[in-house]
């Protein structure tokens, strides 16, 4: 009987150690760029659970976690939202204790303008802005926004946008030879008409999942680098192209929001991340480049000679890193995009 | 005699807790949007508390972004909220040609078979709207199922293009809705006195004489709480304009989705809400009116 106790007495406190080891850390991430198998290494290195909930884009993360109660620890806003989400104290800083590994930053994104110092966030990964076009469709160059915003006669009807204000907004200001958070009046006249006319030629306006592609349900589109390789992949008519007119570099980041349930398991997986086989890993399934150093070494062969990853030298000059508009010009942008939206 | 009174007034203490939540929560979340929808849009959503009616304004109203001053009628919003309702109606009399006769079909049968049947009817509602949305957007897409059979079957040569588009809508909301038409009509029908149909045949009334004098007139008040119920969800629908529009196409949901979201005007979005919710009582109220007027003269 006095053995019995033991025993079950013994089984209830590893039951209750257990039960400590059972600790969840909540990634809320841009949908369909979480490698499972990345999540089951950290749930076997250390014993905590992730859970993954997708979003599709800024604006919906940053309503969600605005209202709170969402229970969510991490979250990877791109860089010209991440200044938000910091002066809303929406985010907490990163405990160096625990992320160790912050000095596999790459050089380059170590010391960023939204970020200095990377005192709240870590990349994920980064990419392009671009257009996507089957080729079995329309043949002729991809590298120009001409695709979108004056389609070919093939691709008209044919068009997908992504439902991205900022990228859109910005690369038609380009096509009309603006600069970025262009305020001069006449540019955005001019947007503002080319993409009311533009819009009679679009198919959709949707987070074009790469299926849509592959099937040929949309012929072109504005895509990112990423998605535009894994549909590739699938189905070779697929290019990718760089707008010669002017492009977006962008990064998505990792936060900790203030909020957190976990904050310090979270801040283990920011860390976690930050190891160049994570990172790596990252890429292969996301088919974004990574920020971290040495992440090449575990890359997989077709990614580092894949046209959407390495610019064409002759285009490189035309990307830029995005940046944060002021108000008023946001403003403006959120009223030509209303009235594009309707 | 006090005991009616002393009863009565237990009833109501009974009733409070339930009366306390239903008006706190069906009123509360109302007045916040009401609310909301008098304040100015903050920077990147939310609202910062100035009062303003530049939301309601914008509902009917549109400034040009580069001269404020020029104002013209807000036809983007309007064509939403016409192709909202049209869409709808038409949604509802797809649903009521189709559902009558299969609610005919179900009350007509062996008493023991109708759960059957009425059982079958229910089985959508098993899957996930989202998922049972999907679906249809397999079937109907480019290299979708009936694309293929056509072209496999030689009728056309191209893909026909169904998806992202009006049609696609309408299609989803009909499939969606269709079961609120019928199971309304069948309790309808299922009340009905087929004696009644008998006696319109001994009388030598035609087929179509007995459907159009006997049936319809005895079975209107299914048609009207089927279409109610048909046309209020599809009013406001999201997911299937969202799923098979392709995001282009919007309906009202949708265009009150976007002020929340991409177009951070939470007070336009809740103005728009609050026009969406007039709608809907309008709607309600001309149901509740016909209803009367039917049932008036019966009780009187």
């Amino acid at each position: 009987m006095k053995r019995m106790l033991a025993t079950s007495l013994a089984a209830l406190i590893a039951g209750g150690s257990m039960a400590a080891a059972d600790e969840v850390v909540n990634f809320y991430n841009w949908g369909n760029v979480t490698p499972p198998e990345l999540i089951e290494r950290f749930e076997a290195e250390t014993g905590i659970r992730v859970t993954v909930t997708d979003y599709d884009s800024n604006d919906t993360a940053l309503a969600r976690i605005r209202q709170g109660g969402h229970g969510f620890d991490l979250v990877v806003p791109s860089n010209n939202y991440v200044e938000t989400w910091i002066e809303e104290g929406l985010v907490i800083p990163l405990d160096r204790d625990i992320v160790t590994n912050i000095d596999n930053i790459a050089p380059e994104w170590m010391d960023v303008d939204f970020d200095p110092g990377r005192q709240y966030s870590t990349p994920y990964f980064w990419g392009t802005t671009g257009l996507i076009v089957n080729t079995s469709v329309y043949d002729g160059d991809p590298h120009t926004s001409g695709i979108i915003f004056d389609p070919p006669e093939e691709l008209s009807g044919r068009i997908n946008v992504v439902p991205e204000m900022s990228d859109i907004i910005t690369m038609a200001i380009r096509y009309h030879g603006g600069q970025q958070c262009e305020t001069d009046t006449d540019i955005l006249r001019q947007v503002r008409d080319t993409l009311m006319d533009a819009r009679e030629h679009w198919l959709a306006m949707d987070y074009g999942n790469i299926d849509a592609y592959v099937a040929n349900d949309i012929s072109a589109g504005v895509y990112w680098n990423g998605g535009a390789m894994r549909a590739r992949l699938q189905n070779d008519d697929l290019v990718y192209g760089y707008p010669q007119e002017g492009f977006s570099v962008w990064m998505d980041n990792v936060m900790v929001l203030s909020d957190a349930q976990n904050p310090e398991g979270a801040m283990k997986f920011v860390n976690f991340l930050l190891e160049p086989e994570n990172a790596a890993a990252i890429s292969n399934f996301s088919r974004y480049a990574s920020g971290v150093v040495g992440y090449e070494a575990f890359l997989e062969e077709e990614m580092r000679t894949a046209p959407e990853i390495v610019t064409p030298p002759e285009l490189v000059g035309a990307g830029a890193f995005s940046i944060p508009c002021p108000q008023e010009v946001n403003d403006i942008y959120s009223q030509i995009w209303t009235e594009l939206m309707q | 005699m006090a005991e009616p009174r002393e009863s009565h007034r237990w009833k109501w203490l009974l009733c409070a807790p339930a009366l306390t939540i239903l008006v706190l929560a069906a009123s509360g979340p109302l007045l916040i949007v009401l609310v909301y929808s008098f304040l100015t849009p903050g920077n990147m959503g939310g609202v910062i508390w100035e009062f303003s009616t530049e939301g309601w304004f914008r509902v009917f109203f549109r400034r040009d972004i580069f001269d404020p001053a020029d104002v013209s009628l807000n036809t983007a919003h309007l064509t939403i909220l016409w192709r909202s309702v049209w869409l709808s109606l038409q949604t509802t009399v797809i649903c009521a040609v189709l559902g009558f006769p299969t609610a005919w079909f179900i009350a007509t049968r062996p008493a023991n078979t109708r759960t059957v049947w009425l059982f079958l009817i229910t089985i959508p509602f098993w899957t996930n709207l989202l998922i049972r949305t999907f679906a249809i957007q397999e079937l109907i897409r480019n290299s979708g199922t009936i694309n293929t059979l056509l072209i496999w079957a030689g009728v056309i040569d191209a893909p026909i293009q169904m998806l992202f588009s009006e049609f696609a809508i309408l299609l989803g909301m009909a499939y969606v809705f269709l079961p609120l038409m019928v199971l309304p009509l069948y309790a309808a029908m299922d009340k009905l006195d087929f004696r009644l149909v008998e006696a319109g045949y001994d009388l030598y009334a035609s087929r179509l004489q007995v459907l159009r004098h006997v049936i319809l007139p005895l079975v209107k008040p299914g048609f009207i709480a089927g279409s109610i119920l048909v046309f209020i969800p599809s009013i406001g629908a999201y997911v299937t304009p969202r799923v098979l529009g392709g995001g282009r196409t919007l309906m009202l949901g949708n265009l009150i989705d976007l002020q929340f979201g991409q177009g951070r005007n939470w007070p336009l979005g809740a103005a728009l809400a609050i026009t969406l919710l007039v709608i809907v009582v309008a709607a309600l109220l001309f149901y509740l009116r016909t209803l009367n007027r039917e049932e008036g003269p019966r009780h009187g």
